[in-house]
């Protein structure tokens, strides 16, 4: 299967890089979509272990937890590199990675210009095997942040 | 053509699911499909009708039979998806960050 454009979206934020940073993270639930839980209970609170190898998953109001990924790459305040591990058959699959790149870059003071990129998507239509291939694979994405320049401006930049 | 909210309809019944995700393995025939599942294959084809419909699998006919399998635009629309999921997630993160920086 060919190539999938990856998802790419920037926002200025009126905070600095390291306030930014701990926002995204460690306080995820702030701000994480409500409507686009997985599980099959509501869920209660949004989490993400603020290191390498942590995991990223949603707590439910029955007490289960729904993964959604973990932290591949911790670096503050300035990257976060995340690993979104729900499948096109929207269950959680440790074997199934694509990847949620987040920078913070300091633009002005108390102004952050946050950038997320979602790449690999072509993996949700890969078999298991292929995938696996896949994630092996030195290739892949990467060198993509030229495109950036083609984002549209922020959506609810500072007002 | 697909839509994100038809697939997630489609997607949103258990049945449907694991249709979706035996065919994911490999392409199969109705009858094939129906062994596998506690439905009828009447079911099975009503089934067949919606995901097709939603754009996530296709069929080829050999001789008398149907195949499915997967249709690789499915994938497009989880893009989409995902397109519309992380614009209104980072408007509310944006928000979260600029609320604290006014306390």
């Amino acid at each position: 299967m060919s190539s999938v454009e990856a998802v790419r979206k920037q926002v200025l934020v009126s905070a600095s890089a390291e306030r930014a940073f701990r926002v995204f993270t460690a306080e995820i639930d702030r701000w994480w979509p409500r409507a686009h839980h997985i599980g099959t209970s509501p869920l209660k609170r949004a989490v993400l272990e603020p290191r390498a190898g942590g995991r990223w998953y949603a707590l439910c109001e029955d007490g289960s937890e729904c993964d959604t990924g973990k932290v591949l790459t911790w670096d503050p305040p300035r990257r976060l590199v995340l690993g979104w591990q729900i499948t096109a058959q929207w269950k959680f699959d440790p074997s199934f990675l694509t990847e949620v790149e987040v920078t913070f870059t300091p633009n002005g003071p108390k102004k952050t210009l946050v950038q997320l990129e979602h790449r690999n998507l072509e993996r949700f239509g890969l078999e298991a095997a292929e995938l696996r291939k896949a994630i092996d694979s030195p290739e892949g994405w990467g060198m993509l942040l030229a495109k950036y320049a083609e984002v549209a401006d922020a959506e609810g930049g500072p007002r | 053509m697909a839509n994100a909210a038809q697939c997630f309809a489609a997607l949103g019944d258990p049945t449907r699911r694991r249709i979706f995700e035996r065919l994911s393995r490999h392409p199969m025939s109705v009858g094939t499909l129906a062994s596998g599942l506690t439905v009828t294959r009447p079911a099975v084809s009503q089934h067949l009708k919606v995901l097709r419909s939603a754009g996530l699998v296709a069929e080829r006919t050999e001789g008398t039979r149907h195949v499915y399998r997967l249709d690789p635009r499915g994938v497009q629309v989880m893009q989409a998806y995902l397109e519309r999921f992380w614009s209104q997630a980072l408007a509310a993160f944006v928000k979260a960050a600029n609320e604290e920086d006014e306390a």
